[in-house]
Formats: C-alpha cells, structure tokens, sequence
C-alpha cells in the first residue's frame, strides 16, 4: 500500500524541491559569471567578444532550453519559499518575548526568507535591465563580419556608470552572499548527502563559493563604475 | 542573590497571557533553577497568590518534563542541560531572568509555563515502534549481530527525551530534531529496519500535521538539545523520506 505522498505535498518534499533548486541556480551563478569575467577587459575587442556571447547565449537551441529551466527554477525556489515561510510563521503564532537566537545559530540561517526576497527583488531589476532588453527592448545594434549584433555590452557599461545602479548591484550581491552562505550546505543537509568526512568540505566549498561568486559579480560593475 | 524574575503568566489555553514580574530574594548559587521557582511559588503562595504552574518530574535530567524558555534559550544558558540540571550560579547577583513557555502551535499552553506535548505522542503512535509478535517467542535481541557504528548512532539518537526544546528553539517551531531522532533509532537497528520505509513517511505525514514548521537547517535545535542529538540524524531521516517517497 501506498502510503508517501511522493514528491509533493509534504515538508519535506517541498525542502527538496527547495534544495535541488538552489542547487541548479548555484551552477547557473558559475556560468553567468564565467561570461561576465569578460567585462573586467577594456576595448573594442571585448566588446566584440561580450556581444557575441551575449547573441549566442540568447539564440542557441540548447542554452535556451537550460534557460526556461532556469526560469521555472527561479519561479519554483521562489514560490515554494514563500509558502515555506508563511508555514513556519504559523507554527509559531505567539513570538518570544526575549530571544536570544543568536546563541544558537548564525545571522544567514535566520534570514534566508529575507536575504532571498532582496535577491528576487535583484533578478527582476537585474532582467528587466538586460534580459528584457535584450530580448524585446531597443538595443542599438552594429556590424560584425557583415553579421548585425546587438551591442548589449555598451547598455551594461551603460548602466553601471550609474552610481545608485552600482549600489544596487553590490547591496544584492552581499544579500546573495549570505544567502548562500547558508544555503549551499543547507542543501546537501536538506538532501540528506551527508557525511561526517565529506562535510566540512562541503561546508568549506559553500563558504568559499559564497564569498568569492558574489565578489566578482560585484566588482564588475565597482569596475566599470570607476573606470 | 537576588533577582528580578519576568515570567510569564497565562490563566488557560484561551487566555491571551502576559509578563509578570517577581523579585526572589536570598536566592543560593546552589539551587536548581527548579527550585528557585518552588521558593518563588512558596512566596506567592504565602502571599495570597496563585502559584506558577510548571512541568517538572524527575528532577535529574532524563524525564523531559521541565520545560521554559529562560533568558531567550530553552533550559536557559547552559548546554547539555535541561531546567532542572540547570544551576543558580549561572546568574549573577541583580540579574533580570525572563522565563517562558516553549512557543509553538503545537504545543498549546495549558497554563502559565506549561504546554501541552502531545503532539510528540501522536508523531510516535504514527510509527515510533517496532511490530514484534509477542507471543514469548521473541528473538533474544543479542544474538543479532548490530554493527558497532550503527549500535552506538542509535543509542545516541534513542537519549532523546522527547522534552521539545527543538521545537522551542527552532525559528519555524519545526520537530524535525525529534522526529528524526526516533526515525534513526529504529531504522539503524535490524528490528527497526524492515519497517523503516513506512515508518518515515507515516511519521513525517504526522508532525506536518501537527503544525510543526519545516526545517531550515540553522542548527539551532541540535545546540540547545539537552541530549546533544545530532543534525545528522535530520539529514538520515531526509534521506530515508526520500527514498521511501520514490519507493513506496
């Protein structure tokens, strides 16, 4: 007889659907910001190349299926942590007057809800800015090899010589920092991979992800801004 | 030493409830926090009052009864112990201690301090057991063989006391410290392991509907346990749902 209620539904199932996820959309961060290293270059050439990249990011058949994949991980690790966290604020109707959680646990863990809404807020500026652009806005165009590009790298330096831009940008990467900060590990936890000699590297390569990612997506535009 | 006690006072299950503050004079360095409240509820008794009602019974740490949530930690400061293995020489002299019931919808206050935790009870009638016919044929336990590793993770996961402070502790009120503690210690051990599959699901089906929060994995529960259980024993019990819920 059956008696789970497979992957939906339960707790745990929406943790992980949570955990798998974030998961994707951390390997999604390492091929984003394997592309954006390029805008640390200067020059026309970087701009061939970037606008090039960006043409065949948004045209080649396999990227844009791994991309709707991507939307949908976006829309699903987002929804289901809303649900998640009205469920956890209803278990608890009737709060604590003194609490002294941070004997306990560390600042990141308590605040995924709010670290990750900020990120959220960030993706839809941050697609409206470019994605969007890119894809249905006016983006000035020019030839390269007799072949009309869209110079999507002359918007994003653009947009980063604005210093409120900036700001926003490296404001949301520290949230996206902490947000992973807790999260990458918390997934392997939520998975139930777990190992008493695999865990502090899992542990180890999450902080160290956490740290450096955010970093340099962050300098881009501290860069450009300066430049 | 004296000391300014805020506690928290709740007439019944409906009462909205409301902080109260005490001042306890002459208090030893010596007493158990238990009993610096019973010298506390002499008083008031003494005044006219109506004593504090909370749980307590064994009094030496293996019961789980005593409960509170004591300057915003469960069983207060210390570690690796509950109320009643906690001592006055953890405060100072002046010190203002807040004292709470465990907050969870789960476990509703019957009054003052005290909650209602059998919502704990429910999650192991669901499937916190081993079905053995015990007809007097019963296999001697022993002469199963039981990897030493799996023997000790057991014991380890069996010291559970079933006290809450997970679920006090926990952000979201979630029991998953609890319930994985209990999953674990079956389904390490050749008598619990047949079962194992059902009993996770049937286990988890029933702390979701407790109204337990979900796990965010801050790690808090497995700090404030009095019997130090580990995260590992969540990460088992995520593991087994798992596979149960792909399987069954």
């Amino acid at each position: 007889m059956a008696t789970g209620k497979g992957l939906f539904g339960s707790s745990l199932a929406r943790k992980y659907w949570m955990a798998l996820t974030g998961l994707f959309l951390i390997t999604f961060l390492i091929v984003h910001l394997a592309g954006n290293l390029q805008l640390f270059g200067e020059g026309e050439e970087v701009r061939d190349s970037f606008n090039l990249y960006s043409k065949f990011m948004t045209t080649f058949p396999v990227i844009k299926v791994v991309s709707y994949l991507l939307y949908a991980s976006i829309l699903l690790h987002a929804i289901d942590g809303i649900v998640l966290a009205r469920q956890n604020a209803a278990a608890r109707p009737s709060k604590y007057v003194k609490n002294n959680a941070a004997a306990n646990s560390g600042w990141a863990s308590r605040n995924m809800a709010l670290l990750g809404i900020i990120t959220l807020l960030f993706i839809i500026i941050h697609m409206k800015s470019f994605w969007y652009e890119m894809h249905f806005g006016n983006v000035p165009t020019y030839m390269i090899d007799g072949e009309e590009i869209k110079d999507l790298h002359s918007i994003t330096v653009a947009a980063f010589e604005q210093l409120w831009y900036t700001l926003i940008y490296v404001i949301s990467m520290a949230a996206l920092g902490f947000h992973l900060w807790h999260g990458f590990q918390s997934a392997f936890q939520t998975m139930g991979w777990s190992h008493p000699q695999y865990n502090p590297i899992i542990k180890g390569v999450g902080k160290a992800f956490a740290v450096i990612v955010p970093l340099l997506f962050a300098l881009i535009p501290i860069v450009i801004y300066l430049r | 030493m004296n000391l300014t006690l805020k506690v928290w006072r709740q007439d019944g299950p409906n009462d909205k409830g409301r902080m109260e503050t005490f001042k306890v004079n002459d208090v030893s360095e010596h007493m158990s926090f238990l009993e610096m409240m019973d010298v506390l509820n002499e008083q008031i008794i003494n005044d006219g009052g109506d004593p504090i009602a909370f749980d307590h019974d064994c009094r030496e740490g293996i019961c789980g009864m005593c409960s509170m949530y004591i300057n915003g930690e469960a069983h207060g400061p210390g570690r690796g112990v509950t109320t009643c293995q906690l001592h006055m020489r953890e405060f100072n002299d002046g010190d203002t201690i807040y004292i709470e019931p465990w907050r969870a919808k789960a476990f509703p206050v019957v009054k003052d301090l005290m909650v209602d935790r059998s919502a704990f009870d429910r999650v192991i009638q669901a499937g916190g057991y081993v079905s053995v016919n015990t007809s007097g044929n019963t296999q001697d336990a022993n002469a199963i063989p039981i990897e030493k590793e799996n023997a000790d993770a057991a014991f380890d996961a069996a010291t559970c006391i079933g006290c809450g402070a997970c679920v006090a502790t926990c952000k979201n009120s979630s029991a998953m410290l609890f319930v994985s503690a209990k999953v674990s210690q079956f389904s390490l051990l050749p008598q619990g392991e047949p079962e194992a599959a059902d009993r996770v699901l049937k286990m988890v089906n029933q702390m979701d509907l407790e109204g337990f929060g979900n796990c965010t994995n801050t790690g808090a529960c497995e700090v404030e346990c009095p019997k130090g259980i580990s995260l590992e024993n969540i990460a088992r019990m995520n593991r087994e749902y798992l596979k149960a819920s792909l399987t069954k």
